[in-house]
């Protein structure tokens, strides 16, 4: 096995960046909705 | 000679995430929350969360644009190199943006979900730190930590007004508290990596005014610290809980900075001891004084 084979491929390595950020992104954006539900409820009690 | 098309790497998360300064934020998310738990009044706890939320959220803004503001200056020194934007991680333009959005975010969902005051005592300390101490003071004077400390003060007094949306003499005695902690907490760390600040320009005390000037102020400091660490207890604030603790951490506070004080170097290969245990200590102590100040509070409503 080369030093070649242990270099991972940048395209794949962005990809494998992108993914993650997008499902990271999604989380917060979810957890953004919950909270903003959560206060609407707070204020108009 | 052959050439290689670089494909650019996609910023990760994770640097997103320590543009924010996680480390700092913990300590913010802890001076505020310690504010919001101290106050007389009680907040819902939903209203109580994203109000901490938004305090960190400001915070890491503000963090996010103090490192757009100096990638230059952190690529310069061994601490700060290995960060998004001087290990060439990040572009500068997405810092700046990630920062201002942290920024704006924050302060408008303070300001719809809690109220306007807290809002604009957040707006303040997030241009407080990104502007008057990054942009202005810090390369400016020796001086910039004492005035900068001011930042750090704010997240109780943003937590107290959460919570009763009033300012009164105890959250400005909790600020003054933070204000004067952070100069002997700053130099105490300035004093063993000065010439990483030196390097690169920054006027930190002990490069401008050198190391004895500085040992006197972080005496100076640490000897006000005392009395005032003790004002909560002698405007009624706070109880017999916070202010014996106050006092004892206030005497080892004063105890550790004589030792730094009334110290020579003696030489180069100096370890730096007693200025790195002093450091270490400041941060226990905030932490264990806020702490005692909740304990305390939790004490009298349990009755």
């Amino acid at each position: 096995m080369t030093a070649m084979n242990d270099v991972p491929d940048p395209e794949t390595e962005n990809t494998r960046i992108r993914r993650s950020r997008n499902k990271v992104l999604g989380l917060l954006l979810l957890a953004f909705v919950v909270l903003v539900y959560a206060i609407s409820i707070v204020k108009m009690n | 000679m052959t050439q290689q098309t670089a494909v650019p790497l996609v910023t990760d998360w994770r640097d997103f995430f320590a543009l924010t300064k996680p480390r700092v934020m913990s300590l913010v998310i802890f001076t505020g929350l310690c504010g919001m738990l101290a106050a007389p009044e009680r907040i819902h706890p939903v209203l109580g969360f994203t109000a901490i939320l938004c305090i960190a959220v400001g915070a890491g803004g503000a963090a996010a644009l103090n490192q757009w503001w100096e990638a230059d200056l952190d690529a310069g020194m061994r601490r700060t190199s290995g960060r998004p934007l001087p290990a060439g991680r990040m572009d500068r333009i997405n810092a700046r943006d990630f920062g201002v959005a942290l920024s704006v975010g924050s302060v408008l969902l303070m300001g719809v979900a809690i109220g306007w005051l807290a809002a604009v005592i957040l707006a303040l300390s997030i241009v407080y730190y990104a502007v008057v101490y990054t942009i202005w003071l810090k390369p400016r004077t020796p001086q910039n930590i004492v005035i900068g400390g001011g930042a750090g003060a704010f997240p109780p007094l943003i937590g107290w007004v959460a919570a009763t949306g009033d300012i009164t003499l105890m959250p400005i005695a909790l600020f003054a508290i933070i204000f004067f902690w952070t100069p002997p907490h700053f130099w105490s760390l300035a004093l063993f990596v000065q010439s990483d600040y030196a390097k690169v320009g920054i006027p930190m005390l002990p490069v401008v005014a050198g190391e004895v000037a500085t040992r006197r102020q972080i005496l100076l400091y640490s000897a006000l610290l005392l009395p005032l660490s003790l004002v909560p207890w002698m405007i009624g604030g706070a109880g017999s809980v916070y202010g014996l603790s106050a006092a004892a951490l206030s005497l080892a506070f004063l105890v550790l900075a004589t030792r730094v004080g009334l110290r020579r170097r003696s030489g180069e290969a100096d370890s730096m001891k007693p200025e790195k245990q002093l450091f270490a200590f400041s941060v226990i102590y905030l932490f264990a004084l806020f702490a005692a100040l909740v304990a305390d509070r939790w004490l009298v409503v349990q009755g």
